[in-house]
């Protein structure tokens, strides 16, 4: 099978399942508590860890006193840098090698006496239960000497370096003279934005069960990456990557938290080689802020000069993000700026500092999450300085080509997207004016920020067997973390194949499966489509050809591109075979297939899409808010998103995805904020207590909407629709909140005080 | 979590002196002490359930008032009818604590001696001198949002963090309580200390103290009710609270009681307003002028400033809310 890029087929665009609203396939289990998640799996004689963190930002630690933890009854053990088993080296991450991005840090755990960030695993006390571990583990005493540490994001700005980017993935661009243009614009706005850090906050924190079977190694572990997790373990532990098996059927949420292999998975490893045990290692609560990344703070400028009919004459959008002195990558924040607003003149540039902290990490679409909510911040000012409606505005802007690299889009529908969400919303119903709008104690506004997620698709391999009753198995090392994996491509699946959806069964989420996407970028639905559609053909081909062998065979003569699979079989207009009939002639079993992709292909096709043909997902935020006229509490009273994410799927589980996105988007507005103390580098509200998700109450209902036109060059049409939820969503209350009071806020999160 | 023994006594004959032993603690509903000594903040060596004590009623005081038994959970109180109905202010302030899963567990006794969330309080690796005396207050230069600004002192800036205390001070609550010296009443505002030079004495009890019940008095004739703001719309505590009742007659303000909650070391009873307030002009201007009198002696921090013009702002807002309101209760 050669790499096509048409990629459509008759059976999926026109299917029975592909577009419905199926419900999830896991859903049954996850409802009844059959699903299994990582810290559920038990073994005979397993034992649990506990982690003891580092109380400095950096430094080296003196002495490490266990004997207290060691006596207490049931302790198996405590390791420390003293007597744990070395793990080889973390490596580099490097863009050329795809494994590395698993690596979260480079510090090799309990090999060092060096401490790195407040918070770092410096020792495991393995016990009998999971009380008596973290018992014990609060019994270590440590002593440290101190070194100086870099903790406080705000006051290393001034040393950002700029970043030197890779490839695709550019630190910097320059078209024109962007400055000399602001200076001249009849219109300018200039603003200077700060975001803080976040924590992901999923739902299940991160566990790992992990089990030695002489140098072979079984961990069920919550992962976005089976891949990363199987390469990265069997690297840090010197076996053969086929020794390591990893099972995470089921994810409880990870929103790129899960998508590298943190501090926990290795220490379980590790302690169940140390003591020959089975181990559990799940981590608390304040355990994930401590040991994995969230997503960077940052300092955006976004400078925007317009002529008086509300042209751009220039875009400047400059970013500092962080990165943690022992891992991370520096942020793309000004992504959104190469593809938003058409400008003769554009300046971009991302810089980073470095801190004594945990890594960042990737969480739910990283660099435009925080970009939009500059760029659509500013372009919103922009609209009052012009006195001109927001929406006009952008419509004014819109581009027909990339900004930056002139390249055609391949699809781009946000007019139509904004027309549609304006007329739904009852965006003629906002009096333009600011502060206008009134409802008792409340002042009204309404806001419309753009969504934007630039679409990548990886690879996959899968496997598929047709049973002789006619039952379908597909079996792909796919991830499921609630998004609905399993049941698109059973949709997929039965509709390439013509079966029944009761007749398909998608297996997924284990090493030992043919390997699969992962699930980050927004990319494993579309990679994974791709070669599901590739394995039904070669599928198709393979019963086509045993149907031909029968002597009296309907099909003789036909090639596969003339049939039509429906019904449970393939036919040319009345006249074929039902699947079960071709096996049953051929006395075969079953039928098994594998499609496995061109990888220097599949390379050589993704270098020339990323700079010929800017694919990406977009969409129309609007909101309405209420801000409380005494106290400056912000509630949002409506939501609408219009979304161009290309065909549709499953509208369930996609409508699921895009209002968790918004509802992330709400936090990160409003409350979410990952507090660090600016003089030891400690989280200062490691729980859900104290850092802010969105309740409830704060959640209104949300409208999502399709325009389900598929883009012409991926995987029926589908576009990745993980993360674009999230995007623009804070830039859209901040100009709500713009629009009823009058009051421009720069700073995440809107907190009242700064409403007030 | 530390080992410790655990006791559940049947009456107040066995309860009270095992309370009273060197490190123990009484336990409620549980669900802010089993939480401390999770985090490893409280570390009782003995622990001693009240839970199978009858104190779970609410009764009828031949003076009009109310008898509320400490064992009486938060749900049960603020859905009582005659709590709805003559103690607004006070089923609010409960309904506006914690969520509904926890306001099941906790109880009247517990909630009024619930500790702070002030985030160095919780963090044992923080300087804290309520958690350990002489070891310093990291909230001081640090992270203070949360802290409070009347009542504080430098040794602590810890807000007290419960709702219901709120409603209990604008109410002058009265405390029962039974003791190794028997029993005896607190006034609700000489239960709570304030920090001073030892934050870590955080009310008036001695060891064996357990609180039985709390007497709301007769119902005000004025209206009332608690307004809550905070950072979202549940599950989170009062950046500021306002615990109020009005009465208005011919324009002139005849009855007053204030509480604040989110801004003092103690559930605060905001006593200069009501002075002010009392036969003066029932009007913005006044309510105004009395806010900022009883906001006056505010310490603020680096983070915490804004508490002072929001609670100023919540207490017009909630006192013109009253004044606007129809029928007075």
């Amino acid at each position: 099978m050669t790499l096509d890029d048409t990629v459509h087929t008759a059976e999926a665009t026109g299917g029975k399942y592909v577009g419905r609203s199926i419900p999830r396939v896991d859903g049954p289990g996850k409802t009844t508590g059959q699903a299994r998640f990582a810290a559920e799996h038990s073994y005979p004689d397993l034992a649990y860890a506990a982690l003891v963190y580092a109380t400095i930002a950096r430094g080296r630690i003196l002495a490490i006193e266990t004997s207290e933890a060691q006596a207490v009854d049931g302790v198996v053990a405590v390791l420390t840098h003293k007597n744990a088993p070395r793990m080889k080296p973390a490596g580099n991450l490097s863009p050329f090698d795809i494994s590395s991005i698993a690596i979260s840090t480079s510090v090799n755990y309990l090999a060092t006496d060096e401490v790195h960030w407040n918070g770092q695993p410096i020792a495991v006390v393995v016990a009998e239960t999971p009380e008596v571990a973290n018992y014990a583990a609060s019994l270590v005493t440590t002593s440290y000497e101190q070194w100086g540490a870099k903790v406080d994001f705000a006051s290393e700005v001034p040393n950002a370096v700029p970043d030197k980017g890779i490839p695709f993935m550019t630190g910097k661009a320059d078209k024109g003279n962007a400055l000399g243009a602001l200076a001249t614009a009849p219109f300018t706005v200039d603003l200077e934005f700060s975001t803080p850090q976040y924590n992901h906050n999923a739902l299940e924190p991160h566990a790992t069960t992990a089990v030695w079977n002489g140098d072979k190694l079984t961990v069920h572990e919550g992962t976005q990456s089976l891949t990363g997790v199987q390469g990265q373990l069997a690297k840090r532990f010197g076996v053969p990557k086929d020794n390591v098996r990893v099972l995470s059927p089921f994810v409880g949420g990870g929103f790129g938290g899960k998508a590298r292999p943190w501090a926990g998975t290795l220490l379980a490893v590790l302690a169940a080689r140390a003591t020959g045990r089975p181990i559990r290692l799940a981590l608390t609560r304040e355990g994930v802020y401590h040991t994995v990344g969230g997503r960077t703070a940052s300092i955006q400028r976004v400078a925007l000069g317009a002529g008086t009919d509300g042209r751009l004459a220039s875009i400047v959008h400059t970013s500092v993000s962080r990165t943690g002195r022992v891992g991370g990558m520096p942020e793309r924040i000004t992504e959104v700026s190469h593809e938003m607003y058409a400008a003769p003149n554009i300046h971009l540039q991302q810089s980073s500092v470095k801190l004594d902290l945990v890594s960042n990490t990737f969480m739910r679409a990283p660099g435009e999450a925080i970009g939009s909510f500059g760029l659509e911040s500013a372009i919103d000012e922009l609209a009052w300085e012009i006195g001109m409606d927001p929406i006009e505005l952008r419509m004014i802007n819109e581009p027909d080509r990339g900004p930056v690299s002139g390249k055609v889009f391949t699809h781009r529908k946000l007019r139509d997207a904004y027309a549609l969400g304006a007329e739904r919303f009852g965006w003629k119903e906002r009096e333009p004016r600011a502060g206008a709008m009134r409802d008792g104690r409340w002042l009204v506004g309404m806001g419309v920020a753009t969504a934007h997620h630039t679409a990548m698709q990886l690879t996959a391999s899968v496997a598929i067997r047709l049973n002789a009753d006619g039952t379908v198995v597909v079996r792909c090392a796919m991830q499921e973390m609630g998004m609905g994996a399993p049941t698109v491509q059973t949709q997929v699946t039965a509709d390439e194949l013509g079966v029944p959806l009761e007749s398909v069964r998608v297996e997924y989420g284990d090493t030992d499966l043919p390997w699969g996407s992962p699930a980050f970028g927004s990319v494993q639905t579309a990679s994974v489509t791709s070669a599901v559609l590739a394995a039904c053909t070669k599928l198709k081909q393979a019963v086509l050809i045993l149907a031909q062998r029968q002597a009296d065979s309907r099909l003789k003569g036909r090639k596969l591109a003339e049939l039509k699979a429906h019904d449970g079989g393939l036919y040319s207009g009345a006249k074929g075979h039902k699947y079960t009939d071709i096996l049953a002639a051929a006395g075969r079993e079953h039928v098994d297939v594998a499609y496995k992709p061109n990888i220097p292909a599949f390379l050589a096709r993704t270098v020339r899409d990323v700079g010929w043909r800017p694919k990406a997902a977009t969409g129309a935020q609007f909101c309405e808010v209420r801000v409380d006229a005494d106290t400056g509490e912000v509630r949002i009273s409506r939501w609408m998103g219009v979304f161009d994410v290309g065909t549709v799927l499953n509208a369930r589980t996609a409508e699921s995805q895009l209002r968790g996105g918004i509802i992330m988007g709400i936090g990160m507005a409003l409350s979410e904020h990952t507090i660090i103390d600016h003089r030891t580098g400690r989280i200062v509200n490691p729980n859900l207590s104290e850092y802010h998700v969105p309740v409830h109450a704060d959640v209104p209902h949300i409208d999502v909407h399709f325009l389900n036109e598929p883009e012409p060059h991926s995987p029926l049409g589908l576009l990745g629709l993980g993360e674009i939820g999230v995007t623009g969503v804070p830039a859209a209350i901040a100009n709500a909140i713009r629009h009823a009071t009058g009051k421009r806020v720069v700073d995440l999160p809107i907190t009242l005080d700064k409403v007030l | 979590m530390k080992p410790f023994t655990y006791v559940k006594p049947p009456d107040f004959e066995s309860a009270i002196p095992a309370g009273a032993a060197p490190r123990t603690k009484y336990l409620g509903g549980g669900t802010n002490l089993v939480d401390l000594m999770r985090e490893g903040i409280e570390l009782p060596d003995h622990v001693v359930d009240i839970t199978g004590l009858p104190l779970d009623a609410i009764e009828e005081l031949p003076n009009g008032g109310l008898r509320i038994g400490a064992l009486v959970r938060n749900s049960t109180l603020a859905a009582d009818p005659r709590i709805r109905s003559r103690y607004r202010v006070l089923s609010e302030a409960m309904l506006s604590g914690a969520s509904g899963q926890l306001r099941n567990m906790a109880t009247v006794g517990g909630n009024l001696l619930q500790r702070t969330r002030c985030p160095y309080f919780y963090d044992t690796t923080a300087a804290c001198n309520k958690r350990r005396p002489g070891s310093g207050c990291d909230a001081l230069e640090g992270y203070n949002r949360n802290c409070a600004v009347l009542g504080v002192s430098d040794s602590c800036i810890a807000a007290h963090p419960s709702d219901m205390c709120v409603a209990l001070a604008a109410l002058e609550a009265v405390i029962h309580v039974n003791g190794p010296a028997g029993v005896r009443r607190i006034e609700i505002a000489d239960l709570h200390l304030l920090p001073g030079d030892t934050p870590d004495l955080e009310n008036s009890l001695v060891p064996g103290d357990l609180i039985t019940a709390v007497e709301l008095p007769p119902p005000l004739g004025a209206r009332s009710t608690y307004r809550k703001v905070r950072d979202r719309s549940s599950y989170a505590f009062a950046l500021v609270s306002v615990a109020a009742a009005l009465q208005v007659e011919d324009h002139k303000v005849t009855e007053v009681r204030l509480g604040l909650g989110g801004v003092g070391a103690k559930p605060w009873r905001a006593r200069e307003a009501e002075r002010l307030l009392l036969g003066g002009p029932a009007d913005e201007s006044a309510y105004r002028r009395a806010a900022e009198a009883e906001l006056a002696p505010a310490r603020v921090h680096a983070d915490n400033a804004f508490k002072v013009r929001l609670a100023e702002a919540t207490i017009v807002a909630v006192l013109r809310e009253l004044s606007l309101a129809g029928v007075n209760r």
